[in-house]
């Protein structure tokens, strides 16, 4: 996903060559439903969000986006979603790291291994809540072990412990994914780098943090990306588990634009919409921008 | 005497080397032994959904009566109760799929509505999908980075920036209470294109040269030589694409207000203590097509999620 944007524009092209109307031929289709469900709705959405009504309202600039910034409710809930991405994120990343390292080298089957760490990517989150619920419920399965070796037992979902439940359920779904990726990127260091390293005389961890994580980093950045914006949309899973108001350390940004929704202040969604898309798209960017950075002192 | 000394040194040799070979298979089976601890973690939650849908009733609602259901109250005498966890079944039974595939006929409509959903996103974002992908990966028009480039950023963005204008628009044509409502943006989906663009962009040009000479127009160029050559790609998108519209759950409880046209996937997070009974045959009815799809079609899908890693 590395986007190379023309800085040169080609200069009073009104008239589109053979090669262009094909082109357009063939982008027709995803150009009209690109127009219709997603680019219009996108600009309607943006003058919306700075209406003061959405029937008859007036222009009243970037006034609902001010009430936001001093809403109680939108502030809990960007500070929860902020603090479960920077918390899961990092941790993500170094967990999917180890396990493709230790994929990567001699054992027994590898492929079957691998099979399984995948697996939970593709299971429907709604088909595993019965367990999570199982597990975490004040009377669940974990608090049973933690009472049989004798420590107290936690309400899980109703109190800060949430986020670690979260941060589980998060871990348990994007790892897979994160590992196919890893060790795809490992597999693409030649081995000549390695082999050079040995004639140098450098050790295992030497060669681990100059070779193995410096080829890594493009590999880790689109990770790395991936699981943030993954990390947004964990809202389904306390969703189904929680409902739509669940504690207060885990209630996201989803749960308060869900619950806009549904309370017709169509103002206050949008614009809290456009706040998380405004976040996404800086850093996005600002990431793109230090990947490039960092992969061209690489060559 | 020479000849002892060699067979001695030989022997040296040979104990060495099994001494290493001892080691590095010891160290070897370590290693698996670690990641398989781990894998069997992960894959926990599908084997015991998969153990306890072979339970009956009776023994799910004895096992798990005390864990709080989406309604709230615990029964007073259960306070201080734990649930255990249970894989292997008192006495294994198929009645929880009787009740769930034969005698409610709810599940059945919920299933298939989650099938009316799914399919007709997975087909027809192959269909845009490719061809958009044939036009930025393979035909030149000013302005194709750019575009590109926003396809790109709104992938990225939270779907409810266009959530409250997409309402107003399905309500507009009618759409409201209709799949098509969902259908459609998942249908536009952009993601497709930009996985099938990966793929499509290590197609060589010569090929595409080499039929332009012979004659072939683009249409024919994009149906005999580079779906072909996509074939991996589109395996990978029906995939990802099946994965993820499967699962939806946020799209459908805000665009279809008939709880009758729910999939499965808002079903079963909303089944209550009193449907426990029948919840984990569900659950298992309900991940068999993907795990299906996953299994058949696994090299696909790591293929595709690297190449959706990879510069392009």
């Amino acid at each position: 996903m590395h986007l190379r944007i023309s800085g040169h524009k080609t200069k009073g092209v009104k008239s589109l060559n053979a090669e262009g109307k094909t082109a357009l031929l063939f982008l027709s289709p995803s150009l009209a439903g690109f127009l219709l469900f997603y680019l219009v709705p996108f600009f309607w959405g943006m003058y919306y969000s700075m209406l003061s009504s959405p029937v008859n309202g007036k222009f009243v600039g970037i006034s609902n986006y001010l009430d936001l910034l001093h809403n109680e409710y939108f502030l809990k809930a960007a500070l929860n979603t902020l603090l479960f991405t920077f918390l899961s994120v990092p941790l993500s990343l170094v967990i999917s790291i180890s396990l493709a390292l230790l994929l990567n080298k001699n054992i027994f089957g590898k492929e079957k291994l691998r099979t399984l760490f995948v697996t939970p990517l593709v299971v429907p989150v709604a088909s595993v809540v019965l367990v999570w619920q199982v597990l975490f419920d004040s009377h669940g399965s974990v608090n049973y072990l933690m009472n049989q070796v004798g420590l107290q037992p936690v309400d899980w979902m109703n109190s800060n412990w949430a986020r670690l439940v979260l941060i589980i359920m998060y871990l348990w779904k994007t790892t897979g994914y994160n590992i196919v990726l890893f060790l795809a990127g490992l597999q693409n260091i030649p081995s000549q780098y390695y082999e050079a390293a040995e004639i140098d005389g450098a050790g295992t961890f030497k060669k681990f943090t100059s070779i193995t994580l410096v080829y890594l980093t493009p590999t880790a950045f689109f990770v790395f990306i991936m699981s943030i914006i993954n990390s947004f949309k964990v809202f389904r899973e306390t969703y189904l588990i929680a409902g739509a108001y669940p504690h207060d350390s885990i209630y996201m940004l989803q749960h308060y634009m869900n619950n806009m929704f549904t309370s017709l202040d169509y103002q206050k969604l949008t614009s809290a919409a456009f706040i998380m898309a405004a976040f996404i798209f800086v850093l996005v960017f600002a990431l793109f921008r230090i990947e490039r950075k960092i992969s061209s002192t690489l060559v | 005497m020479k000849l002892l000394l060699k067979a001695i040194s030989i022997g040296n040799d040979i104990c060495k080397n099994l001494k290493e070979t001892l080691k590095h298979n010891l160290r070897k089976l370590l290693t698996t032994f670690i990641l398989l601890f781990i894998a069997v973690i992960f894959i926990f939650p599908l084997i015991f959904t998969i153990t306890n849908s072979l339970m009956s009733e009776q023994e799910i609602n004895s096992s798990y009566s005390m864990v709080n259901s989406a309604d709230g109250s615990v029964r007073a005498d259960l306070a201080g109760s734990y649930a255990k966890l249970k894989f292997i079944p008192d006495i294994a039974t198929i009645r929880q799929y009787y009740n769930v595939l034969i005698k409610k006929l709810q599940f059945l409509i919920m299933f298939w509505n989650s099938v009316k959903i799914t399919i007709p996103i997975v087909f027809g974002q192959v269909l845009v999908g490719s061809m958009a992908a044939y036009a930025f990966s393979k035909l030149k028009f000013p302005g194709r980075e750019r575009l590109f480039f926003l396809y790109i950023i709104v992938m990225l963005m939270p779907f409810q920036v266009t959530l409250v204008p997409n309402y107003i628009i399905s309500d507009k044509l009618g759409l409201i209470n209709s799949f098509l409502s969902i259908i459609f943006p998942g249908v536009f989906s952009t993601f497709g294109i930009f996985l099938l663009r990966q793929f499509m962009v290590y197609i060589p040009n010569e090929y595409i040269e080499a039929a332009k000479v012979e004659g072939a127009n683009h249409f024919i160029i994009f149906t005999k030589i580079v779906l072909p050559m996509t074939k991996a790609g589109i395996a990978a998108l029906i995939i990802l694409a099946f994965i993820d519209n499967w699962n939806m759950v946020e799209q459908p409880v805000i665009f279809l207000q008939d709880v009758n046209m729910h999939p499965l996937s808002v079903f079963l997070s909303s089944i209550n203590s009193g449907e426990r009974g029948i919840a984990f045959a569900a659950s298992t009815v309900y991940m068999i097509p993907m795990l299906l799809i996953f299994l058949y079609g696994e090299k696909y899908l790591i293929e595709g999620i690297q190449l959706s890693g990879l510069k392009g």
